[in-house]
């Protein structure tokens, strides 16, 4: 065993156990916790297997089986960012709303007294 | 013959034909009531200027005014409060957009038949509100831009190509042309303002309201106004790096929806 199983291998089972606590408490739903499972599984059959990307490699039809892990990483980053940008957008609406008609009623009370 | 009594049009319209026709044709020329004009305000941080900005607008004759003090940290909430205007407050800063919806909506709920907005900082001319509201008024347009850019005297050349490159950024996102799609003076219909659906909370606002103009198929007219750039106004304004953030908003909502 390298480092880097060692590293990945801590790594992966930290992540899992938080998914799982996650799930324990109810804050994401099994089909959640499914997709993070699988997706560190990913992570630790690539650490262990590296060979298993150049399966994805050829099928993408790059040469390096690495190069294929780290371009897949990326997209799969840039939807994440994407996603979480959107997330916070929807928030600073709702946030908005609710200042909103706080306002509002706070100065149609003050309009009712005077 | 006896001679013929000249005609007054406010008390005789309702009961002529000949008279309606008339006042047709004459209506440009009338005043508008101006309290049927409702002025928003939204405000961060104008303590400075807005007592300025509400007396001239007081001194216009204009009374139906509500201001939205977006959070502010100075005394723009004192200030606006020492003048008989309804000011509402934000206890959280939410930017342009946020100010801006909420003084639509305040408006709305009180029935104002006409809504002009209105920046705080200053850089509108007072005699250019009757200008926007006039379309609404004559039922030829439900949304009215005051445009700083059909008489581009006395504004920076930088200043310009910013609102150019606005226009472009709308352009493209939007499929709508507008020649000034930054502008803080705007009129709304009140039918055509309860179907604005105005979800940003920053600059980005100005774009969505050109956009949801094409969304909602209204009728749009641009009326060339007076720009009044101060120092302060010009230090107030939106910075290149604004923009560029604002674009990438606009690129994200477009996107999202």
């Amino acid at each position: 065993m390298t480092t880097i199983h060692i590293v990945i291998t801590a790594f992966v089972l930290f992540a899992m156990s938080r998914t799982f606590l996650r799930l324990r408490e109810g804050e994401i739903n099994k089909a959640q916790f499914v997709f993070w499972f699988v997706v560190w599984s990913l992570v630790a059959v690539v650490g262990y297997w590296p060979g298993v990307t150049q399966t994805l490699a050829d099928f993408l039809g790059i040469d390096r089986g690495i190069d294929s892990v780290v371009y897949v990483s990326i997209v799969i980053l840039f939807y994440l960012v994407y996603r979480a940008y959107v997330k916070i957008e929807h928030l600073e609406q709702d946030i908005t709303k609710v200042v909103r008609e706080e306002a509002i009623s706070e100065f149609s009370s003050k309009n009712a007294k005077d | 013959m006896p001679p013929r009594a000249s005609p007054r049009l406010e008390t005789e319209f309702p009961f002529s034909p000949v008279n309606a026709i008339i006042y047709e044709r004459f209506m440009h020329f009338m005043p508008i009531s101006k309290s049927k004009i409702c002025i928003v305000i939204p405000a961060y941080n104008e303590g400075g200027v807005i007592g300025n900005v509400l007396s001239s607008l007081k001194k216009g004759g204009y009374e139906n005014i509500i201001v939205v003090d977006d959070g502010s940290n100075d005394d723009t909430y004192r200030v606006a409060n020492s003048y008989t205007v309804r000011v509402i407050r934000h206890n959280l800063n939410r930017g342009l957009g946020g100010a801006l919806g909420t003084g639509m909506e305040a408006a709305i709920r009180l029935g104002n038949e006409m809504i002009v907005t209105f920046d705080a900082d200053g850089q509108h001319a007072v005699h250019d509100i009757e200008k926007v509201a006039l379309p609404i008024y004559q039922k030829k347009a439900d949304v009215v831009i005051g445009s700083r850019l059909k008489n581009r005297a006395g504004m920076p050349w930088y200043r310009v190509l910013m609102n150019i490159l606005g226009n472009v950024a709308t352009y493209m996102l939007f499929g709508i042309w507008c020649s000034d799609t930054q502008s803080g003076l705007r009129a709304f219909s009140l039918e055509s303002a309860k179907k604005l659906h105005i979800r940003s909370n920053r600059m980005e606002v100005s774009s969505e309201i050109i956009r949801e103009i094409k969304r909602l198929d209204l009728k749009m007219i641009e009326v060339s106004i007076q720009a009044i750039y101060t120092e302060y106004s010009l230090s107030k304004g939106q910075s290149l790096l604004t923009g560029i953030k604002t674009f990438f908003r606009l690129l994200l909502h477009r996107l999202m929806h």
